[in-house]
């Protein structure tokens, strides 16, 4: 089954059987396929010639060296590790997702190159060696200098603000990710009827809707 | 320059429309469905949503997982092409002022990705001189625009409900979405401190309204424009429709120019600069329609020089370009607690707010003039760009899972920081009538030109203390609401005089308006109470441009019934052959 015919099916199986018990709702469903009837997408689809022609230009060259990628995969996964509901951010395409933003957006660079570098070189202050080289337990203890911000030492404010850059970054390239957003829990992005906040929800809070809600809203068949 | 020639098309149009967005989509609609042979000029590219959005597109689609872009500044998959910047076409500033000022360059414009928040302008709205001294009256009222207001309802379709409130009229309304949670907790607290919270007022079709439009199935994604056109664009909604009558001619990547008029001071039609092949060309019209966005089509009509127009056309007021003004913004927001660690379930629901709160207070006792109302944001959206950012400000501040955490950290207890924070975010923000001061204008910088040629506007705007005023209370009210439902305040909590309290740089809220206003007195105002030049019978402006005043709504809907109206004008005077 290729993607088309999967995402259809997704869509018979899990939407349109509810669309379909409402008579008038016929054309949704139609729509609804209609909608996901579109080709596997590509990065390019929906983009002007101006767009696609500054991806060309961001794509066409790296930034990092191969040494530097090495610390930022590493990095990014002692701030993300694989755990029992996923894997870990350089599993989740986090390093690459680094590389092309810091070319998108060049006021990174700087950032994350002289960060990288001062990693290192307090590392080769303390063991004699870059940072990627150390074995795990002398990574953690340098991570912890630079990892909580209100009782790092003063003079590792530098490497403070480049763990924040660098966990920033991770934590948006891993729950931007397709791995990152099944694990975040998200389940939109998908044709739907909107029939209010489930009832256990709305008793765990102590809320009820209103009859004027109840009445004026668009509910579908709120219990089904 | 020696092959410099002007390509003028030979077609005889009855009517030149620059602008393809709310007010031209609309004036393309009404002229050629009354069987008018119309040309739409169009500065940007074609576009459908249908092929062209990037609706149900998932974070990880875009290699920037949705950041913004110059093309894109609201994001990677936003509807709008361009925006603050565009390459080539520059604008520039006064000393010591600022106007940011955005550009679509698309079919539809703007209305591609705005928020479709629909709001009539109330009777005070029209004549708020009257009640508090400021500003002009409009030379219509709510009783004039009211059955356009009405027309628009039905003929585009919007959600909400008739509360009876004085200056918020009722409406034709499709039923609105229920409320979210985050929203129910909003209305909770607000209501409990005497804010009102409605049901939002939006142009997306939770009911069938015709076979040309779906019907919602809520992605919320109507900021990236909807592929079956369950929401208002003005390309898929008007000027496709338009199109279909076989009466209408796009002319896409068309950069307008100037108005071209005779030797009576008639405008003839319109010069352009067609962007694919960089060569001038003319089309004509027995009427030519300004609806190239506020400041766009001040910039036309001050750039259209002439013998019989030597100030620009249609100013011998001096007016055209003065009174530019936006609705102020200001926002706060946080997190809730007693959002944290809870149930998933989908929550997209339409692509805005589900509720809102309009203007609840008189000015009388207040130390600014006009009002603002609120619209609201929260819960458990797609991840994007940006998702988790400044953790480190906020993890240290919370139990989380029962357990007091030590800001920033890494690792799996960082994992599960993130896991149970989402969905717990809230926020607000206010959208305020800004006075439209005669001494807040856009002018022709007399030293710079765009990559056509074109003269670019210099924008000279401050805001007022009646704006700042204004902005303190929406601050201190938004902290009151947040502090209310128990919120921990993450942006907007340190506002105070330094920054405005957080008002928004003019422009920013992209309500342009003003530039070209309307009014009784020709020595005062740009155009008639119809839309129509006092100085140029033929020439109209439908857009942003000839509101007196914009109220605290948005102004499209407004935009649509007066254009509307003024199409409707321009037919039967047509009919009439005074024009």
């Amino acid at each position: 089954m290729d993607r088309r015919e999967s995402l259809k099916a997704i869509v018979l199986s899990t939407v349109s059987s509810a669309l379909l018990l409402e008579s008038c709702d016929s054309k949704s469903e139609e729509q609804v396929a209609q909608v996901l009837e579109t080709p596997e997408s590509s990065p390019g689809d929906w983009r002007t010639p101006e767009e696609l022609e500054r991806l060309k230009l961001v794509t066409s060259k790296n930034f990092f060296t191969e040494q530097e990628l090495a610390t930022i995969t590493i990095l990014s996964d002692i701030i993300i590790p694989a755990d029992e509901v996923s894997g870990s951010a350089s599993e989740a395409g986090v390093p690459d997702f680094i590389e092309f933003i810091v070319k998108d957006k060049p006021e990174f660079q700087t950032p994350m190159r002289s960060g990288l570098k001062w990693l290192d070189i307090q590392s080769l202050n303390q063991y004699e060696k870059p940072f990627r080289d150390l074995n795990e337990g002398q990574q953690l203890e340098m991570v912890d200098a630079i990892a909580y911000p209100e009782r790092a030492a003063p003079e590792m404010k530098k490497g403070v603000a480049f763990f924040s850059l660098m966990r920033n970054l991770t934590a948006t390239g891993f729950f931007t990710s397709e791995m990152g957003v099944n694990d975040i829990g998200y389940v939109g992005n998908r044709p739907n009827q909107w029939k209010g906040v489930p009832e256990e929800v709305l008793r765990q809070h102590n809320l009820v809707y209103t009859e004027k809600e109840l009445r004026e809203c668009v509910t579908f068949d709120r219990n089904a | 320059m020696a092959d410099y020639q002007i390509k003028e098309e030979p077609k005889q149009y009855d009517a030149v429309i620059i602008g393809s967005g709310a007010g031209g989509g609309m004036a393309a609609y009404v002229l050629a469905n009354a069987g008018l042979k119309v040309c739409l000029l169009e500065a940007g590219a074609m576009y459908d949503p249908a092929t062209d959005s990037a609706q149900l597109k998932n974070p990880w689609e875009s290699p920037r997982r949705g950041a913004s872009t110059k093309f894109r500044p609201f994001g990677d998959f936003d509807g709008c092409y361009w925006g603050w910047e565009i390459d080539g076409e520059p604008y520039t500033q006064a000393e010591g002022t600022s106007w940011d000022w955005w550009r679509a360059r698309m079919l539809g414009g703007r209305t591609n990705h705005w928020g479709r928040i629909s709001l009539r302008f109330g009777p005070k709205d029209f004549k708020h001189r009257s009640i508090d001294g400021l500003g002009e009256d409009w030379p219509i009222g709510y009783e004039d625009v009211k059955p356009y207001y009405d027309k628009v309802d039905r003929l585009i379709g919007v959600f909400g409900t008739n509360e009876g409130l004085e200056n918020e009229p009722d409406g034709i309304f499709l039923p609105p979405p229920l409320p979210r949670l985050h929203e129910l907790k909003i209305k909770k607290a607000a209501q409990g401190i005497g804010i009102p919270v409605i049901p939002s007022r939006l142009s997306i079709l939770t009911k069938k309204i015709n076979d040309e439009r779906g019907q919602c199935f809520y992605c919320a994604q109507c900021g990236r424009s909807c592929k079956v056109y369950a929401d208002f664009s003005s390309g898929s909604c008007l000027v496709k429709p338009a199109v279909a009558t076989g009466n209408v001619d796009v002319i896409p990547n068309a950069m307008a120019r100037e108005v071209v008029t005779d030797s009576e001071g008639l405008a003839t039609g319109v010069s352009y600069v067609n962007k694919d092949d960089m060569l001038d060309y003319q089309v004509n019209g027995r009427v030519v329609i300004l609806a190239a966005s506020a400041c766009e089509s001040a910039r036309l009509l001050l750039n259209s020089v002439s013998r019989r127009h030597p100030n620009g056309l249609a100013n011998s007021s001096d007016v055209v370009g003065k009174y530019l003004h936006d609705s102020t913004g200001a926002s706060v927001s946080g997190v809730l607690p007693e959002l944290m660690g809870r149930k998933r379930y989908n929550e997209d629901g339409v692509g805005g707010m589900h509720v809102y709160t309009p203007w609840w207070l008189d000015n009388k006792k207040l130390d600014f003039p006009r009002g603002y109302h609120i619209e609201y944001w929260g819960g458990m959206q797609q991840p994007a760009y940006g998702f988790g950012w400044g953790v480190e400000n906020l993890n240290g501040k919370l139990q989380v899972n029962g357990k007091t955490k030590e800001a920033g950290g890494y690792g799996k207890s960082l994992k599960e920081d993130y896991r149970f924070m989402y969905g717990a975010s809230v926020g607000m923000a206010g959208r305020g009538e800004a006075i439209a001061f005669e001494s807040n204008y856009c002018e022709i910088d007399p030293n710079v030109v765009d990559k056509y040629g074109i003269p670019v506007l210099r924008f000279n705007v401050k805001y007022s203390d009646y704006e700042i005023n204004q902005a303190k209370h929406m601050n201190q009210t938004f902290k009151e609401i947040l502090h209310e439902m128990g919120a921990i305040i993450t942006s907007g909590g340190d506002a105070g005089p330094h920054n405005n309290w957080g008002l928004q740089n003019p422009g920013k809220i992209i309500h342009e308006a003003g530039t070209v206003r309307m009014g009784n007195d020709p020595k005062k105002s740009a155009l008639n109470k119809w839309s129509q030049a006092h100085d140029c019978k033929n020439l109209f402006c439908v857009d942003g441009g000839q509101f007196v005043s914009q109220g605290d709504k948005n102004i499209t809907w407004t935009i649509m019934a007066l254009s509307m109206r003024a199409s409707e004008y321009i037919v039967d005077q047509m009919k009439k052959q005074n024009i």
